[in-house]
């Protein structure tokens, strides 16, 4: 069955759906529900600096291309990419090159902050050092307070990151079997719960797309989508989750978008809920958190 | 019989199929976290393959 609207070669059949779209009628499609999302949710505003966080695999890169060439059509916003090196041998380095790279030749500001060099250890040394602990979770607490320090020292208004449908997916579901809605109130398009000059909200353009349809855009895009895995990759309940949602989804066409579709419903009475919860300055570092030291100072201490 | 080669597991098979979907019921593969190409074109899974057709299935999931 050719595209739907052109006859021309199919290079998708969308999800829910079943359209055939061929390349150039998919890449509207894909353009125009992620202009969607950032109106839908007012994700992006004149004269806001979006540093976007790359690692330089297909969805960041994706991001950056998508925000770029908005960013050239409306003048007003302005771009700036940011990589987070937590330093996984033999993972990063490739990933690392080719986001320099797209950066360099469209012009786009490129900033590196590593593990290293932040807190003094990569990844791969905590993870020795922790055995115990779960990579993936060091990593993520790490990441996030280092975007979000970096980010506001380069005076970004928002910082975009390439999730998509998937990975919201199986956030929404494991903080539900975590029984933890103080973390999805912090979910969504656009994050946080209260405007705090400390906290750079977060965006997600790429929020209502599924991680097939975005690596079909990068694909289309030529970035590279050859498989890399991170080797800490196996062990997370996250992956766990991933699976099964990957399979309900092939057994029940339309699991993903009913999850974020139904979470979305809620999130207003979330954030409500947590809108009174206070922010303080961690002792240590004075960096924003709920508690009096924040997580990542908490691990640092425990690295000690 | 068209040859397939699964990039994430870096093994490349012949598999007796007429379309995509075929190879992925053959292989257990789940259609909607994979993306496929034939002379690096993306292909959909109603797509006729021939006996001399190469194949390669690229996962989509991001590697963290
Ligand atoms: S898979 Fe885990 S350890 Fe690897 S980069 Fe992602 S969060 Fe970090
Ligand atoms: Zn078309
Ligand atoms: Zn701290």
């Amino acid at each position: 069955m050719p595209c739907k609207f052109c006859k021309l070669k199919p290079v998708i059949t969308l999800p829910n759906s079943k359209i055939n779209l061929c390349k150039s009628c998919f890449t509207r499609y894909f353009e125009k529900k992620v202009l969607r999302t950032i109106k839908q949710f007012s994700l992006i505003g004149k004269k806001d600096h979006v540093v976007v966080a790359v690692s330089g695999g297909k969805d960041s890169l994706s991001c950056l291309y998508f925000l770029n060439k908005l960013a050239n059509k409306r003048m007003e916003i302005k771009i700036s990419a940011l990589l987070i090196d937590e330093g996984i041998s033999g993972y990063r380095n490739k990933t690392m090159i080719d986001a320099e790279k797209f950066c360099k030749e469209n012009n786009i500001p490129f900033h590196i902050a590593s593990f290293k060099k932040e807190i003094g250890l990569t990844l791969d040394e905590i993870t020795k050092k922790l055995p115990n602990t779960i990579p993936c979770s060091v990593c993520g607490v790490f990441r996030r307070y280092l975007l979000n320090k970096y980010s506001r020292k380069l005076k970004a208004t928002k910082l975009a990151t390439g999730h998509n449908l998937d990975d919201e997916s199986q956030s929404i579901l494991m903080n539900q079997i975590r029984n933890n809605t103080a973390l999805s109130a912090r979910l969504g398009p656009l994050t946080g719960v209260k405007r705090d000059p400390r906290f750079i909200p977060r965006i997600k353009p790429f929020y209502l797309l599924t991680e097939k349809e975005t690596a079909t855009y990068a694909f289309l895009k030529g970035f590279d989508i050859e498989f890399n895995e991170c080797p800490y990759n196996t062990v997370s309940f996250r992956f766990e989750i991933r699976d099964l949602l990957n399979n309900l989804e092939l057994k029940y066409p339309g699991t993903k978008h009913g999850i974020v579709n139904s979470f979305l419903e809620i999130l207003p009475l979330f954030k409500e809920r947590y809108k009174n919860m206070e922010i303080n300055s961690c002792k240590e570092c004075k960096e924003p958190t709920s508690s009096k030291i924040c997580t990542a100072c908490f691990l640092l201490k425990k690295l000690k | 019989m068209p040859i397939v080669t699964l990039i994430k597991e870096d093994v490349t098979k012949q598999v007796e199929a007429s379309t995509l979907k075929e190879v992925y019921e053959k292989l257990k593969i789940n259609p909607t976290i994979v993306i496929c190409t034939k002379n690096n074109e993306l292909i959909i899974e109603s797509t006729k393959l021939s006996p001399k057709d190469e194949i390669k299935i690229i996962p989509v999931i991001s590697g963290g």
